[in-house]
């Protein structure tokens, strides 16, 4: 693969802290992480003030409901279950140096297929056994929709971002097409699936409403994590991802890991769409494209694939998306204004990075 | 069934297929350029957006469908400025801060959009088309293929220009040398960054050239989100065409055939979900890809920043 990650490839190796540096280093990390977000909510504020409104309010409301008041903050978390999924997904795929950008297409079909027989089993198996058959279902569909991007890539060299973009492109039109003409509710005018009802979804946590499927998506990408970075299997997929030919040369059977890459990238996809189903929407409409994989993505190259930041970045994601959801109904502010926030965020974290890194090496020298 | 086929019909889907082809084209093109000289450029879809807004604002204000296409393309410029800066001239990671600036311009001309014309929902006259003559009184063919906007007679001759570029040219070799092996460029003596910064630049004029012509000649109108995964198509394109302008131009063509054939199944009134035709082309592509699925020729360094002197 001719793609590089490499400012973040570089800076992984580094990540090795010893225990002394340790508490400096998380200082120093968090002081990085704030400072570039603050800049850049002066920045996005600056945009608020020249479409005459004001940044101080918008900003309050974000904090007020996407972080300080019980139900925003409860939403917050509910919205992470599916971005940690996705973000350990991409983790895996990344790490092996394998560029799966069809996030969105797998997410999508996961959802649909969950959505389709959840409703179906709770009526003939006990509750739980039909979640997690679903949940089951919904990860073996995704991984089958990244079969052929996986074989083109593994056995004919094909690059994987054509692939899984226009895969994702299918995935997007075939879940509406399964949603209009085959998954339909007949009992409804709005073409949408049959909707699980809401005591056979995932259980909320203690006595809130998150939905418990939080859980289940720190679980997951800190166990990618782990795989990724202290199992035998991780090493594998990180020396593929370094270099693929000296892969070869170390008796790796790349065709076969490559495979299993995207079978665990797209499954952990799937499942984000089964647990946004299955935990908090209920149904799939019509037309339904959160497309949480585009943010998702930048998010997890900031984080240098490491899942403990990830879950930090995934968290200020839905803080933001939560709470500029409400501020913009009531300031007035179309929603779209989020997009701006997260992108300027995105980019002043990403030149931060540069000059942290620039200012390290000059010491050095 | 019969009207399916008749004439008129099927010189409009045909001049529909243009039509939706056109910003493909473009895009596809300036995408390819990118790709060539090393850079794999996400942002795309953000740098026709901002044409695409700006475009319609210079035209709707201006009166002028060219001037539109001016500021359309200063619109994808703007955009293609950043991008150059922040990858090709400080090396930050491509896909980052193309996904940022795509997810920054969907947000930002969607806003203004809110602020400027939502109420009101202004159209732009339709285009005038320039009539080549006697072509265009070709039965069928003729009114599809001979009656657009000057504009569209140009984005294809632009086609045959790229080709002259890359084969005949010394910035054309340059650009390819970028792309495969910065280093033995720069040792030759010519400045990796500057190649790449006019590479990413004309990308960013053609994108946004595409897009003023998706909102000014394509829809009449700006609507947010107006290109719909244009540019991703377009990134699609340029590495399915393997440095072939030509390529572009026909996948360009496939593609804007399927898209068209989504609205006329629809005036025809077939009851099939537009989400089956839009399937079309990705899965033409698909199954061509699984039948002569062969290693992609991508440029050795494509996505990797050029650091003078670091290993």
């Amino acid at each position: 693969m001719s793609i590089d990650t490499a400012p973040a490839a570089g800076a992984t190796a580094l990540d090795v802290t010893s225990a002394g540096a340790t508490r400096r280093d998380v200082m120093h990390r968090l002081l990085m992480t704030l400072g570039p977000i603050l800049a850049a909510l002066v920045i996005a504020g600056c945009i608020l003030l020249a479409v005459g409104v004001d940044p101080l309010a918008y900003y309050g409301y974000v904090l007020e409901k996407g972080l300080f008041s019980p139900l925003g903050i409860q939403q917050t978390l509910t919205r992470m279950a599916p971005l940690l999924f996705l973000a350990a997904g991409l983790i895996v795929a990344f790490r092996a140096g394998m560029w799966n950008l069809g996030g969105d297409g797998q997410f999508l079909l996961g959802a649909v297929t969950a959505a389709a027989s959840a409703p179906v089993l709770v009526q003939v198996m006990p509750s739980w056994l039909a979640l997690f058959c679903s949940f089951l279902i919904a990860m073996v569909v995704a991984m089958i929709w990244s079969l052929v991007p996986a074989l083109l890539r593994a056995y004919q060299g094909v690059n994987e971002i054509i692939t899984t973009l226009m895969m994702t492109f299918l995935g997007t039109s075939f879940a509406n097409v399964l949603v209009k003409l085959v998954f339909r509710d007949p009992g409804t005018t709005v073409p949408q699936t049959r909707t699980l009802p809401v005591e056979d979804r995932l259980p909320r946590l203690f006595e809130t409403t998150i939905t418990s499927g939080l859980l289940l998506g720190l679980a997951a990408i800190i166990i990618v994590h782990l795989v990724m970075t202290r199992t035998a299997f991780g090493l594998k997929l990180r020396i593929v991802g370094a270099n693929p030919r000296a892969a070869v040369h170390a008796g790796l059977g790349v065709p076969g890991l490559t495979i299993a890459v995207f079978a665990i990238s797209a499954g952990l996809a799937g499942l984000a769409g089964a647990v946004d189903i299955i935990g908090v929407q209920g149904n799939v409409r019509a037309d339904w494209n959160p497309a949480y994989g585009l943010a998702v993505i930048p998010a997890v190259f900031l984080a240098r694939m490491n899942g403990f930041a990830a879950i930090g970045f995934v968290f200020l994601l839905s803080v933001l998306s939560i709470g500029g959801e409400s501020a913009a109904r009531r300031l007035g502010v179309p929603n779209h204004f989020t997009l701006v926030l997260v992108s300027i965020v995105l980019i002043v974290l990403a030149l931060a990075e540069y000059v942290d890194h620039r200012y390290h090496q000059s010491r050095k020298a | 069934m019969t009207g399916l086929f008749s004439e008129v019909f099927l010189s409009a889907l045909l001049f529909g297929a243009v039509t939706a082809a056109i910003p493909l084209l473009l895009a596809g093109l300036g995408e390819q350029m990118s790709e060539k000289a090393g850079v794999l450029n996400i942002g795309i879809e953000g740098m026709m957006l901002a044409g695409a807004y700006l475009g319609f604002v210079g035209a709707f204000y201006s009166g002028s469908l060219w001037l539109g296409f001016l500021t359309g393309a200063a619109g994808g410029i703007a955009v293609a400025l950043v991008m150059a800066l922040l990858c090709v001239r400080i090396g930050l990671n491509q896909i980052v801060i193309g996904i940022a600036l795509t997810l920054g311009l969907e947000g930002l001309t969607a806003l203004l959009h809110h602020f400027q014309f939502s109420r009101s929902y202004p159209r732009l006259p339709a285009a005038d088309a320039t009539v080549i003559p006697l072509l265009s009184n070709i039965p069928v063919i003729g009114p599809a293929f001979f009656k657009h906007h000057l504009i569209v007679y140009l984005a294809v001759a632009l086609v045959f220009g790229m080709s002259y570029l890359y084969r005949r040219t010394q910035l054309g070799l340059n650009l390819q040398a970028a792309g495969d092996k910065p280093a033995a460029l720069d040792v030759a003596g010519i400045d990796v960054i500057r190649t790449r910064t006019i590479a990413v630049l004309t990308t960013g004029a053609l994108a946004g050239l595409g897009g003023a012509y998706l909102a000014n000649v394509g829809a009449g109108l700006f609507i947010p989100f107006i290109t719909n995964g244009a540019g991703f198509l377009g990134i699609v394109l340029a590495m399915l065409a393997r440095g072939r302008p030509v390529w572009v131009l026909f996948g360009a063509l496939l593609f804007g055939v399927c898209l068209s054939l989504t609205t006329a199944m629809q005036v025809a009134g077939i009851n099939i979900p537009t989400d089956v035709i839009q399937m079309l082309p990705f899965l033409a592509v698909m199954i061509m890809l699984v039948l002569f699925g062969r290693r992609a020729s991508l440029p050795a360094a494509l996505g990797i920043p050029y650091e003078r002197g670091a290993r």
